[in-house]
């Protein structure tokens, strides 16, 4: 009877628990999942929940009843991973010992990096919407809000969701004009990037769409400390530039769970674990696998992605146990609807060596890439339903695989013959 | 891509001005970067970080960003950009001859 233990009942920690139930019959391996607390947040909804679009309650479900029949979940905080005698040290004294692990814990805001911004409460008129109690809280700010200075601020990359604050920065515009006070309030997208986005053409695109709607633009803002001590308060960068506000909201540094940091070897400066980009596998361990937000990949932090490395890293887990070798075609594939307000959205899908490009998804019929459109808003408020219902208990979805498909996607060829790396490693 | 041409020796750079192969680079050249990106001396610790940054890029495949080079470099935040006042991540990665970092996606 093998042990699989798997750190973490999130989006990727419940979709591998519940996929290797399926797969491995009971008396093959025992699974159990560990999170400190039974609150599980569907958390693309914590963008809406500032606009008063949703309430956090709407987007929490209990951890355990995500899992399948079959698996156990542990409550607990984790102190530690000891991977030489490949056990697991539990806050409350528990040790679980393991035959494959898989780190699924996340990231984790770390502002108490940021001078002027701590763990615990912040300074009046700074915000942040990557947590439930602080979307809830900035709701009641910008309810509040009746005209000034709003910047919108990310520290550092990586963060969850990279296109989450650009679709603040969208609907902070939308909602002003439904208050009808727009022309009082100043938006600012402050960003420690040299354009909106990381990738190009997604960076123009996006980046045309922040001033078509009004929204100030600074860019290689790294953000050294956040001062509120007078009025009005002032984002300040490293190399001494300033940005005033009467509101911020702020994304703070990001990070691996604690207990990766006290765990030599597992992970790297950040706390995230560092894992082969294409199998999932630890490279401190070969019996470690990550997935999600936890890994060091180069990839997006967002449950697209993490819902893509289910498929490799449950076959991966399965080979592993059978002593096979690895399946390495995990592409990087990332698939995100950026809410644009006014009831639109655009999509961006892209791997590894494949930037966001114009076309259709998933093929030359399907919904349209890099453009705005009605379609991909109603199939964003569509995919939490599916989220619950369809991707946690790992159902597949008839037409959309993990490798990302080049069907549909503008300018692919032609770009494909400049790049060095091979785009794809599956024929679609 | 392009060429450069430091301490007499042709290298091939990238569109912005990062070596793309920094095998091609020698500590020679490494002044002569500086000054182009505006800094007249490089002082051991600018030595330092150039060291740390051609390691991580030897270890990793890619220049650590400014979080990571002031956590494990030895050189704060805070220092790092008086070193390199133009964004220590970026400028210090040219100067030490490595591709440009991925930075994040």
């Amino acid at each position: 009877m093998k042990r699989i233990l798997i750190l973490g009942g999130g989006t990727g920690g419940t979709l591998v628990a519940n996929r290797l139930r399926r797969a491995i019959a009971p008396h093959d391996a025992v699974i159990t999942v560990v999170d400190q607390d039974d609150r599980h947040v569907y958390q693309p909804g914590l963008l809406f929940v500032p606009f008063g679009l949703t309430d956090p309650d709407e987007i929490t479900r209990p951890r355990r009843r995500q899992l399948h029949a079959g698996i156990a979940f542990h409550r607990a905080g984790i102190d530690r991973v000891d991977l030489g005698s490949q056990a697991v040290a539990l806050d409350d004294g528990t040790v679980l010992g393991y035959d494959v692990l898989v780190v699924a814990t996340g990231a984790r805001l770390i502002p108490e990096e940021t001078e002027g911004l701590t763990s615990g409460r912040w300074p009046d008129r700074v915000h942040t919407f990557y947590t439930p109690a602080g979307a809830g809280a900035l709701r009641d700010a910008l309810a509040r809000f009746e005209g000034g200075r709003i910047a919108v601020n990310v520290v550092d990359m990586p963060i969850k969701c990279p296109v989450a604050p650009l679709e603040f920065c969208f609907l902070a515009d939308w909602y002003f004009q439904q208050r009808k006070i727009r022309d009082r309030v100043e938006l600012t997208y402050v960003t420690p990037l040299d354009g909106a986005f990381t990738k190009p053409v997604a960076s123009a695109t996006l980046g045309a769409l922040l001033a078509e709607k009004g929204v100030g633009l600074v860019t290689e803002f790294n953000t050294g400390a956040i001062d509120t001590a007078g009025s009005p308060g002032r984002l300040v960068s490293w190399d001494e530039r300033e940005v005033p506000f009467d509101l911020a909201v702020v994304i703070p540094l990001h990070g691996g769970a604690g207990y990766v940091t006290r765990s030599p070897g597992l992970g790297d400066e950040l706390g995230f674990i560092t894992v082969d980009q294409r199998t999932l596998q630890s490279q401190a361990a070969p019996n470690v696998f990550a997935i999600g937000d936890a890994t060091g990949v180069p990839a997006s932090k967002a449950g697209s992605v993490t819902h893509f490395e289910g498929e490799v890293l449950v076959e991966n887990i399965q080979r592993f146990l059978a002593g096979k070798p690895l399946d390495a075609s995990f592409d990087g594939h990332a698939n995100c609807f950026i809410e644009t307000g006014f009831g639109k959205a655009l999509l961006i899908d892209f791997n590894y060596d494949t930037e966001p490009v114009t076309g259709h998804y998933p093929a030359a019929v399907g919904l349209p890439l890099l453009k705005q459109s009605r379609l991909n808003h109603l199939a964003k408020l569509m995919f939490q339903s599916f989220y619950w219902h369809g991707l946690l208990p790992g159902r597949v979805i008839p037409g959309i695989g993990s490798a990302m498909p080049e069907r549909g996607k503008r300018g692919l060829t032609a770009r494909r013959e400049h790049t060095t790396t091979a785009v794809g490693r599956r024929a679609s | 891509m392009s060429t450069a041409t430091y301490a007499g020796q042709t290298v091939s750079v990238s569109d912005d001005g990062f070596f793309t192969d920094p095998s091609q680079w020698t500590e020679e050249m490494a002044p002569e970067i500086a000054k182009a990106e505006g800094i007249d001396h490089l002082t051991a610790q600018h030595w330092q970080v150039i060291s740390f940054m051609r390691h991580e890029y030897e270890a990793k495949g890619t220049g650590p960003t400014v979080r990571v080079l002031g956590k494990t470099s030895g050189v704060s935040v805070k220092e790092l950009y008086q070193l390199f006042p133009k964004g220590p991540a970026k400028i210090a990665a040219k100067v030490s001859g490595i591709p440009k970092p991925r930075g994040c996606i």
